[in-house]
């Protein structure tokens, strides 16, 4: 695996032990979640224990130890998500996918995450699709929002 | 980017940017808040950026990307200065209409202003509808005018002038009595005083001190510190900065949520444009003073918006709280006193010291006052953030800015104070909105979140999910809240299930008591508080769901079954619409569903158009 990434991360926050989460924050932007070997470059540069980084790592749920799919979606579980019918895009994604929240397909294709609130709450159910949010989201959308993902990649495939 | 050494230098860099600005007949603004974004508002601000060069308006008409103006439902959003009018709902396909009837002709395109439900007319100026009329926006207006990324904007509606007068006018003691005297309180949730906490802090004896900005806005439905840092960061700098002078500190933090990646950037870009101004950094204006800040990422965990467990976070470490018997004035960030203020309060700041104490204190109820900023969501027509002086009654909020209820269902709840505080029942409506009135009905202010719910919404159901809320962000120290929240949700879980019996309830408000009376932070003492409220006020909707095994808001899956009503016109839709093919008839014949292949998901409700799909 190649670290160099990690070395450059941990320059631009100059080795400071304030920034652990935000260097970890980076390096899973870097490698789509955060590999042992990564963490252990970071725990010898911040001169910290790897045991130390490895409960932080674990501890803070954006952290995902395993790699993540190629596309992530991740819906909204707040509040005014939840009344407005969240947990049933919730059922959808999760037949849809077959997966449960916190995993990946097994074509490495897409992760599911839920996380408490997006914050963008007056247009709920929210989800966010690689960045991109969705409001007003129905299970039918998911549905469809999850298919042309997935036409457009056979359609480049083919 | 000019670089200020002195008041006098400000001064003129405001003038020469209100100069450039008056070159400008117009100005077009653009809502690039997160949920304008989820709207498209990019693909608008691009199309009018083409647009206006290609008639070539660039010079005289100024496109302007701002922070959130509120009114999220209706995005994407678009103002039109200075004839005020406000578009909403808008499409890259109006900008061309946009830019030739109103830019060019000073004509309205009617069908993107807001109509009145009530009476159906049509209204222009954004000041006038329904919803921004009652508000008194003193934080959030200046959303409307600036663009976040850049300083100039901020700098030309009198941005860093109360800087320049808590330096040079006042004395960090006098900054502090002024605040003290506007009767300003926290607005994390708790409420307490922040003049008090700032003297305490000061009276410290050290000199290295530290000032905190908490943006890790964990309350689920509530987002108006996104709003702020995201739409006028400068404003919460300000704010930190005239705070550091007053208590001595030279070095500050904002610690965003990772949730929120737009109020990271701006304020990232906020802090580097201030450096570079001079505005942060050594020897700020010329006073002698000197302060710098940095941001810190959240990860994603609830419980480091407790101050404690914020700071470890800060520090690097797992976010646990710790006892607050020796409190972070004290000995906070790396044991050194802090000083940690939510954003809304730090933004307060600079307008408590520009327009004075006695201006603030002359707004809101005898023990809460100025105006505070709630978000507005859940089964409510009107839905966004609203900023409303303290006192205004929950009724004003749900009704007269809200617009009242959403589809046909009656409202019969509000929650707030997000996992911390209640459901106050629609009879208690007349409430007014402060700090102490909301805590005596059993729920609290919190950040500011108002989730409104409706005949739909299950009370048993909604008290469930707070407490598997809590429990999957309980941090585990403390063995109340680790364990009680866990069982509170197995019994819960259990009733939503149709298994509970007479005896869950009183085991239930047992844990409830020992839960609240023995965590150790905050987290677990106001854990118990949405199951306690919705025992005390819709408790029948408990004893339905255990004697007769019926959800009557037809949300808990195991106890509701669907249907198909005679009102089926055989259309088909839902036959082909449902994945676990349960649903069977021929062509315009009334259809059935096969309840042993059901899996409740509702997609046949949602496309039936004759509404014959029945939830029992």
């Amino acid at each position: 695996m190649d670290l160099k990434p990690v070395d450059l991360i941990v320059d631009k926050y100059q080795e400071k032990r304030t920034a652990l989460i935000s260097i970890l924050h980076d390096v899973q932007d870097k490698y789509k979640y955060l590999p042992e070997e990564a963490l252990r470059m970071v725990a010898s540069r911040l001169r910290m224990d790897i045991n130390e980084i490895y409960g932080v790592a674990t501890f803070y749920k954006s952290f995902s130890l395993v790699p993540k799919g190629k596309h992530s979606i991740t819906l909204c579980m707040g509040t005014a998500c939840h009344v407005r019918g969240g947990p049933k895009i919730l059922r959808e994604l999760k037949s849809v996918l077959h997966i449960e929240p916190g995993q990946t397909t097994s074509d490495r294709q897409f992760s599911l995450n839920v996380v408490n609130c997006l914050g963008v709450c007056a247009i709920g159910p929210v989800m966010m699709v690689d960045k991109r949010f969705y409001g007003e989201m129905s299970p039918l959308r998911a549905r469809k929002i999850i298919e042309t993902i997935n036409k457009k990649r056979s359609g480049v495939e083919s | 980017m000019r670089r200020i050494k002195s008041a006098k230098d400000l001064e003129q860099w405001k003038a020469t940017i209100l100069k450039k600005q008056g070159t400008h007949e117009m100005v077009v603004s653009v809502c690039g808040g997160t949920g304008c974004q989820a709207y498209d508002c990019q693909k608008v601000k691009m199309t009018l950026q083409k647009e206006l060069g290609r008639h070539g308006l660039t010079k005289r008409v100024a496109l302007k990307v701002t922070g959130c103006p509120g009114f999220c439902e209706r995005g994407p959003l678009v103002t039109i200065y200075p004839q005020n009018i406000f578009y909403q709902k808008v499409t890259p396909e109006d900008v061309p209409e946009i830019v030739s009837k109103t830019i060019q002709n000073g004509t309205k395109v009617e069908r993107l202003l807001f109509e009145d439900s009530r009476n159906k007319q049509k209204i222009t100026s954004a000041s006038e509808i329904p919803f921004y009329r009652p508000q008194m926006r003193l934080l959030l207006s200046r959303n409307d005018l600036i663009d976040p990324n850049r300083i100039e904007d901020y700098i030309a509606i009198g941005g860093y002038q109360s800087l320049v007068k808590a330096l040079f006018q006042m004395d960090p003691d006098g900054i502090i009595e002024e605040i003290k005297a506007s009767g300003l309180r926290g607005r994390g949730g708790a409420g307490y005083p922040t003049g008090k906490k700032w003297e305490e802090c000061k009276r410290e004896s050290g000199t290295t001190k530290y000032v905190i900005c908490n943006c890790d806005e964990g309350d689920p439905g509530a987002f108006m510190d996104r709003a702020l840092m995201e739409g006028n960061p400068h404003s919460v700098l300000e704010g930190m900065l005239i705070g550091a002078y007053a208590i001595g500190a030279d070095h500050g933090f904002i610690y965003i949520r990772h949730e929120y990646p737009l109020a990271y950037k701006n304020a990232e870009i906020a802090i580097q444009q201030a450096k570079r101004a001079g505005l942060l950094g050594q020897n700020i204006l010329g006073s002698g003073f000197n302060f710098e800040v940095e941001i810190t990422k959240g990860g994603g965990a609830f419980v480091c918006g407790e101050s404690t467990a914020l700071i470890a976070s800060i520090e690097g470490r797992v976010g646990e709280p710790r006892s607050k018997q020796i409190r972070t004035v004290k000995q906070g960030l790396w044991r050194k006193p802090t000083t940690l203020n939510n954003v809304e309060t730090w933004a307060n700041v600079p307008l408590i010291i520009e327009k004075g104490s006695q201006w603030f204190s002359s707004i809101g109820t005898e023990k809460s006052k100025g105006t505070k900023i709630f978000s507005l969501v859940g089964k409510v027509k009107n839905t966004g953030l609203v900023e409303v002086p303290m006192g205004i009654t929950l009724k004003e909020i749900i009704y007269d800015i809200g617009g009242g209820q959403q589809d046909g269902r009656k409202i019969k709840a509000v929650q707030t104070g997000g996992p911390s505080g209640g459901c106050i029942p629609a009879s208690l409506f007349d409430l007014p909105v402060d700090f102490d009135s909301l805590t005596e009905v059993g729920s609290m202010m919190g950040s500011g979140g108002m989730i409104v719910m409706d005949e739909g919404t299950c009370m048993v159901d909604v008290a469930k999910y707070f407490v598997h809320f809590l429990e999957e962000e309980s941090c585990g120290k403390c063995l109340p809240c680790r364990e009680g929240l866990k069982r509170m949700g197995q019994i819960l879980d259990r009733i939503t299930e149709g298994n509970g019996n007479e005896e869950s309830l009183l085991l239930l408000e047992e844990l409830a008591q020992v839960v609240g009376d023995t965590s150790l932070c905050g987290l677990g003492k106001t854990a118990s508080n949405p199951v306690l409220s919705a025992l005390r006020y819709f408790r029948p909707e408990f004893e339905a769901h255990i004697r007769q095994k019926r959800c009557p808001a037809g949300v808990c899956t195991p106890l509701i079954q669907y249907s198909i009503s005679e009102d089926c016109t055989g259309c088909g839709a839902c036959a082909k619409i449902c994945p676990t093919q349960a649903i069977e008839g021929e062509k315009k014949k009334i259809h059935r569903i096969l309840v042993e292949f059901c899996s409740k998901c509702g997609s046949c409700k949602e496309v039936c158009k004759e509404e014959a799909v029945i939830v029992q």
